[in-house]
């Protein structure tokens, strides 16, 4: 329907998963309480999880995972070129996710830890803006469906959206959680991007930064803190590298 | 104001009388840090036995039950080309036990923006009329500086506020509601006794407190504005609002609007922000007057402690060094004040 006088305009949506786990398109899927709505307010043409159809015409690609094969390269090139809009859709696609842990090793002794005797082509891992340019960008792991709901909205009413760019510990607090530092914890919250209500921490687990970096994070403030309560050099960088979203550092 | 007494045994079976049909929050442990020490945060509370009434200090400020992190404004209905709004502040009456004087203090001091200034908040106003407060005093803990910035003593913004004199409570009535309650209990006459032995507990209070002198602070503040300090502190700072969220006193905050998926519904929503984030900081245009982290965090010392004290007299600031335990980089104000006063020859 019209909001404010705006004619909605008609999304043809396509969703795609390159190497990934595929939860970030299931999240589509989630939050029943307005997939009705949301599924109304959009033309669903291409998404493997919810029909067989395999439409073209779509304007907004919304691409989940990494590319590490080289027959996805043809594939997302050719989405590229099909979408007016792509969007990457979780933390795999916008930085590489768990999947570029495998950058730091040989490749062949990667393949071989995984497959064994039986290995797969494989590649070093890419975020999808390192093969084809990306309008929008929803990081997580998985990404928040309300934020998935937002980048809809503003797509077809236009409605200003701006991802929050403090770190996790403003939305942690709110929620009047204890910082798991103070319970002997590492935590990436005070360097990692906020907007995901900061669930880890509440449920005693500190933050992994799956969201990538926070504006301007104060890495050598982070570091310092990190060492004075005794978290190795080797623990913040494992920690950090986990979903690769810490670009700046690295 | 009058002065009563009261058993602890009295005042127990008050709030269990209050349990019955009301609201009642108050000091509540939670669990402990990794060094052991107990976490307080004020928590609705079921039984007397979960009230900790000889707690240090909470995690979170009271702030939170009267302004809260996020509220919602108003509703809107969208039909066709109408619309309908809904604002809804009415709010059951409750009942909030064991706050410290710095916390009443902070509430005062919200006051004044948010009840008496030119643009009072009737959500804000709401809350504030229907908590039926209980303060309490305790002795000074090693970090606080509340004597400071004039917030260790209160003498208006509660119903009743208790001073432990062992087995009684030496008990400070501030209105007619605290009386109307207390009435129907065992209270006593105070006597001599009593009464030295409260000015006791007070001079104890009062000589246990680290000494800091701030008087200097709101003019220094203006001399130091280019100082040093700033950027050297600013280094440190993680600009995560942490240090906002757990004040009693930082009101600022942003509004946003929301609409339903169906597009039938919106929502307007506030929301509590802090000086020291850069988005916050972002005005429209994508412009940023603040862009660096040591310029936030000065302006939210600015505000706390020389723009507040212009305008209304006092800091906004009430000395509980919440922020202060807060911070992981471990940026508090009493060492940025001796920082600021040995760069101004004090």
């Amino acid at each position: 329907m019209k909001y404010l006088g705006i004619e909605p305009k008609r999304l043809r949506v396509g969703v795609f998963d390159f190497t990934s786990c595929e939860g970030c398109e299931l999240q589509f899927a989630n939050k029943e309480e307005t997939l009705l709505d949301f599924l109304g307010a959009i033309d669903i043409v291409n998404f493997r999880e919810i029909s067989s159809d395999q439409g073209k015409d779509y304007d907004i690609a919304f691409v989940e995972g990494s590319i590490t094969r080289s027959d996805e390269f043809a594939r997302i090139i050719e989405i590229r070129r099909q979408a007016k809009i792509l969007v990457a859709l979780g933390s795999c696609a916008c930085f590489g996710g768990v999947n570029a842990l495998k950058n730091a090793y040989n490749l062949t002794d990667a393949n071989r830890e995984v497959y064994g005797t039986a290995p797969r082509e494989t590649l070093p891992t890419r975020a999808i803006k390192e093969v084809v340019p990306v309008d929008m960008e929803i990081p997580g792991c998985p990404v928040n469906k309300d934020e998935v709901e937002r980048i809809v909205q503003h797509l077809i009413w236009s409605i200003p959206f701006n991802f929050p760019e403090h770190p996790v510990c403003l939305e942690c607090k709110q929620r009047f959680t204890t910082c798991v530092f103070e319970k002997g914890q590492l935590c990436l919250g005070p360097i990692t991007r906020g907007g995901c209500t900061a669930p880890c921490p509440a449920g005693g687990t500190g933050c992994w930064g799956c969201r990538g970096e926070a504006a301007e994070p104060n890495f050598k403030e982070f570091s310092k803190i990190a060492h004075e309560r005794g978290f190795s050099d080797l623990e913040i960088s494992e920690r950090m590298a986990f979903f690769g979203g810490f670009e700046g550092e690295k | 104001m009058l002065f009563k007494t009261i058993a602890k045994s009295e005042f127990k079976r008050l709030v269990e009388d209050l349990l019955k049909e009301e609201e009642v929050i108050g000091p509540k442990k939670i669990g402990e840090r990794e060094d052991g020490k107990a976490i307080h945060q004020f928590l609705p509370v079921q039984s007397y036995g979960e009230l900790d009434l000889e707690y240090g200090r909470t995690e979170y400020s009271a702030k939170t039950y009267f302004l809260p992190y996020k509220e919602t404004l108003s509703k809107y209905k969208f039909s066709n080309d109408n619309w309908q709004q809904e604002i809804e502040y009415r709010l059951k009456p409750r009942f909030m036990i064991g706050l410290h004087a710095c916390d009443i203090n902070a509430l005062l001091r919200l006051d004044k923006v948010l009840a008496r200034d030119s643009y009072p908040s009737p959500y804000y106003i709401s809350r504030r009329r229907n908590t039926f407060i209980v303060g309490i005093d305790h002795p000074p803990l090693e970090d606080c500086f509340c004597r400071a910035v004039g917030a260790d003593v209160v003498t208006q913004g509660f119903e009743l506020y208790l001073t432990s004199l062992g087995d009684r409570y030496f008990v400070s009535i501030n209105s007619d509601r605290g009386f109307n309650l207390l009435k129907k209990y065992a209270i006593h006459d105070v006597t001599d006794e009593d009464t030295q032995a409260y000015l006791e507990v007070r001079r104890e209070h009062a000589a246990g407190q680290k000494p800091l002198n701030l008087h200097d602070i709101p003019n220094l503040l203006d001399i130091e504005f280019y100082s040093d300090v700033w950027r050297q502190w600013g280094q440190k700072c993680l600009n995560c609002g942490s240090c906002a969220m757990v004040c009693p006193t930082c009101y600022c905050y942003g509004v946003s609007e929301r609409v339903s998926m169906g597009g039938d519904e919106g929502e307007k929503s506030r929301q509590l922000y802090s000086c020291n984030l850069k988005d916050f900081a972002c005005v429209a245009g994508n412009h940023n007057f603040r862009p660096d982290p040591a310029t936030r965090l000065k302006y939210r010392y600015y505000h706390q402690h020389r723009g507040f004290t212009e305008t209304f007299e006092s800091p906004l600031c009430v000395g509980c060094n919440r922020c202060g335990r807060v911070c992981l980089a471990g940026i508090n104000p009493p060492a940025i004040f001796n920082d600021l006063q040995a760069e101004g020859g004090a």
